[in-house]
């Protein structure tokens, strides 16, 4: 290892020194570092006053009892003198040291009769044509003395010299009763608990979304996934099938129920009668299922109109449901006075969140449906039929899933860009995707099987990869410029970003469980969903936990700032006080934030060594 | 009514685990499987029912073609087969009657099982395995509150409640010490002979083969070396399995 010291290295050790030096150099030139200003007595003076602002955080006020004294001046002596007013001696008054002054000349103030040990600021007020009303400049505090008399000297303004006089105003106050939570303190309790608030729901909201997304982004449970082309090919045909069956559905049964609605009886029944129904078939198609290796494609067809009419009975009693609430939660809102008006409020909005979702989940629900019971087909071509047949079947179907997949594409690249041309969004997608599947059944051996699972994998993470990659702070635009300025924005961005960045996290976790109970539980002949809940997800439990808490914590902090952006919570009166330079008002907002970031952090470190 | 045919396994990054094994087990059989660490012994075993792709080769269980069966097939064929780990392979933070019903998974509807509802008939049955294993009254425990021995109780619960034809046994005792060793070789001893379950086990230790099994196969370095009764395994035989330089212990 001793290398010998040589002229060449010498100068190597040289040239790097001189390139960090010149690399450093660059860095304060573009960084803008200058001392020279922050030495300036004006700049230091404005670091004081808005640290020792700052350092006073307006957490409580006093009652103020005031009283003005007013007095003419002339500000630039008139000829002939200004004549001396008569004061009211009977209750506070003033007295200046003389009647006129030149602008910038000093003259002595003195004050009687004030309260003891009243304070209270000394104003010029300037008239003008343009300010009739007069301009209030403050030339100097005072403060008195246990009897009521204080004597100051002030500088007058620089101000136009005028005929006419203007006048000198003293405001005398001296606190009234002992201290009370201010104002700024008020709000910020307000602020901190939307914020508190809005950490949680889209800590909730982001986690339920993340827990299923994330065992599609572990690539030890996606690995296993693998199908042949027929399989791949017509579940492919079958989702966006299923999901414009499920829309249409959903859209049929509402257009139906709803005359049905208008009764509150009626929806009461229906919500009750339609669950149970449901409740009752699914149960009775369970107990009749039979194993899935001896199921006949006309067995799968009618599984699969059974499945179709629990689905239509599972949209019909969230339809039901959902306006129950609804209709309760506006019956019970006739005004916002009575107490407890906010969970009121809450069943109304559940109500409402659950008739917009209907739709949403009954495509997905059909979507996944009907996709599985053509990928089931698939499957049994791959298997069962003669290899040739299944290679002709799959020369068919695969072009025709090819042009649909292309052609959806297209059309959702479409929404974007508008093209409004059907050559490219439908003609071109069509022959490029069935050439694709044609090229992609022929290569492919009968029986063989395609690693969907990694494929998929591979596409969950790069869009979760995208999604975290843009910081709530900007996602928060969006969402204002759609649910406009307020908390829900805020909260939608955060459940977004929990979405992306807890999806991963958690993802991770499923990637690093121990392999043997997995092992152990598909050798007892457990099927996908067996072997996750009973092998991965005790596992994942602990940790999971233990990112939702951080996440919560997280998502507090992140709260607290992007009300910056109009996203609500006490982000935004802070910006609001920064920027009145308020400072004392933004110091009480940063406390209560480090309160609360602190708080959070003790809770989640005490419950995560509880549970976890 | 298990036969291997010209088994063949090459892993990923090239190396062969097993070489052309062929060999067939009669139903009943006590079939121990010996040979050094890494010579192919438990991929052997996880092929059997699939846990492990085979590359090549032929599994005949019960007249059907294990190898050519679909995944749905493959839920079939695996219920019927109960399997054992050196590691217990048990789900610790579950409870141990959770690990139990968990044999019943191939049987059970996959909807009711995954909302945890198992039939009353095989709770019943859970707790009477665990009896039979000697550890009802830790049937309510989590499961890493166990013992190793007791641990492994509970796989061996687990397997039999798959109502197996055949048991794998992965080194069931390589990880426990020589007394509850014995203890768990009895277990397996007692399915064996009382249920009539065919028991595939792989081993460690050669007095344990001698003491427990009727017949032993010996693979290295992915080859078969050995196929036939225990007591015929000579000191050449034992030189050819485990290496020139080997020597007998216990």
């Amino acid at each position: 290892m001793n290398k010998k010291s040589s002229p060449i290295r010498s100068l190597a050790v040289g040239l790097a020194t001189l390139l960090v030096l010149v690399v450093f150099a660059y860095g304060f030139s573009v960084t803008n570092i200058n001392f020279e200003e922050t030495r300036s007595e004006r700049r230091v003076a404005s670091l004081t006053r808005i640290l020792r602002a700052l350092a006073h955080p307006k957490i409580f006020d006093y009652q103020f009892e005031s009283v003005n004294v007013e007095i003419p001046f002339y500000l630039g002596c008139p000829e002939g003198g200004v004549e001396v007013p008569d004061v009211d001696r009977s209750g506070a008054f003033i007295l200046t040291s003389a009647g006129c002054a030149e602008p910038k000349g000093t003259i002595v103030i003195e004050g009687h009769n004030f309260q003891g040990n009243s304070s209270g600021p000394i104003n010029f007020i300037g008239f003008s044509a343009e300010a009739p009303e007069g301009v209030l400049l403050q030339v100097g505090n005072f403060q008195a003395d246990a009897q009521g008399n204080f004597q100051v000297e002030v500088t007058l303004p620089n101000r136009q010299v005028r005929a006419e006089p203007q006048a000198i105003r003293v405001t005398g106050r001296v606190r009234v009763g002992g201290p009370e939570i201010s104002r700024e303190a008020q709000i910020t309790w307000e602020k901190i608990v939307e914020t508190v608030f809005m950490a949680l729901l889209a800590t909730t909201f982001g986690t339920m979304i993340a827990i299923p997304i994330s065992f599609f982004a572990a690539r030890n449970l996606m690995a296993e996934v693998r199908t042949p082309l027929s399989n791949l090919s017509l579940s492919l045909i079958g989702w966006p099938l299923g999901i414009g069956l499920g829309i249409k559905i959903s859209q049929l049964l509402s257009a139906w129920l709803t005359p049905l609605f208008n009764s509150m009886a009626v929806t009461f029944i229906g919500a009750i009668i339609f669950p149970v129904l449901g409740f009752l078939f699914i149960k009775w198609r369970v107990s009749k299922q039979k194993e899935d290796a001896e199921l006949q494609f006309s067995d799968r067809l009618v599984n699969l109109l059974y499945t179709l009419v629990a689905l239509i009975l599972a949209i019909a009693s969230i339809l039901f449901l959902g306006k129950l609430l609804l209709q309760v939660g506006s019956y019970l809102t006739p005004n916002k006075e009575v107490p407890l008006y906010f969970i009121r409020k809450f069943i109304f909005q559940v109500g409402d969140i659950v008739a917009m979702f209907v739709p949403v989940v009954a495509a997905l629900v059909s979507g996944g449906i009907l996709g599985g019971f053509f990928g089931k087909i698939g499957q049994m071509i791959s298997d069962k039929l003669p290899p040739a047949r299944g290679k002709i079947l799959t020369l068919i179907i695969t072009p025709i899933a090819g042009a649909l997949i292309a052609v959806l594409i297209m059309q959702g690249v479409d929404w974007f860009y508008e093209f409004n041309n059907p050559a490219i969004t439908l003609q071109w997608p069509a022959i490029t995707g069935a050439l694709t599947g044609l090229v992609l059944a022929i290569i492919t051996a009968p029986k063989q099987s395609l690693p969907v699972g990694i494929v998929l994998y591979g596409i969950i993470r790069t869009i979760l990869n995208g999604t975290r990659s843009i910081e709530a702070l900007v996602m928060a635009i969006v969402f204002v410029a759609w649910v406009g300025l307020g908390p829900f924005a805020g909260a939608l961005a955060l459940a977004l970003h929990t979405v992306a960045s807890n999806a991963k996290l958690y993802s991770e976790q499923v990637e690093s469980i121990l392999q043997g109970p997995l092992e152990a539980i598909q050798s007892t002949g457990a099927n996908r969903l067996q072997t996750i809940v009973f092998a991965v997800v005790p596992q994942i439990i602990p940790p999971y936990i233990s990112y939702t808490m951080y996440r919560w914590d997280i998502n507090v902090r992140m709260s607290t700032i992007i009300g910056f952006v109009g996203g609500g919570g006490i982000g935004f009166i802070l910006q609001q006080n920064i920027n009145l330079l308020n400072y004392r008002a933004a110091s009480v907002n940063m406390l209560a934030i480090a309160i609360v970031v602190a708080t959070m952090d003790y809770i989640s470190s005490v419950l995560r060594e509880k549970y976890v | 009514m298990l036969e291997i045919k010209n088994l063949s396994k090459v892993y990923d990054g090239g190396v062969q685990a097993l070489k052309n094994v062929s060999f067939s087990v009669e139903q009943g059989e006590f079939l121990a499987v010996i040979g050094l660490s890494g010579s192919g012994k438990s991929t052997l075993l996880r092929c059997i029912n699939r846990l492990i792709e085979p590359t090549n080769g032929q599994i005949v269980w019960d007249g059907q073609d294990v190898t050519a069966a679909s995944q749905d097939e493959m839920r079939l064929v695996r219920r019927k087969i109960g399997m054992v780990f050196q590691h217990f392979n048990l789900v610790t933070r579950s409870k141990v009657i959770t690990n139990v019903l968990a044999g019943r998974l191939g049987y059970v509807n996959p909807l009711m099982s995954a909302l945890n509802r198992f039939p009353k008939g095989d709770i019943e049955k859970a707790l009477s395995q665990l009896d039979r294993v000697g550890i009802k009254e830790q049937a309510y425990k989590r499961a890493d509150e166990l013992s190793g021995g007791q641990q492994q109780r509970v796989g061996i619960a687990r397997a039999m409640m798959q109502e197996p034809a055949m048991i794998l046994a992965d080194e069931p005792v390589a990880s426990l010490d020589p007394v509850l060793a014995h203890s768990i070789m009895q277990y397996l001893e007692k399915i064996n002979k009382e249920d009539g379950v065919t028991v595939l086990c792989s081993l460690h230790f050669l007095d344990l083969v001698h003491r427990y099994a009727d017949r032993a196969i010996a693979l290295n370095g992915g080859v078969l070396m050995f196929d036939g009764p225990p007591n015929k395994i000579d000191d050449e035989k034992f030189r050819e399995i485990y290496g020139k330089d080997a020597e007998r212990v216990g």
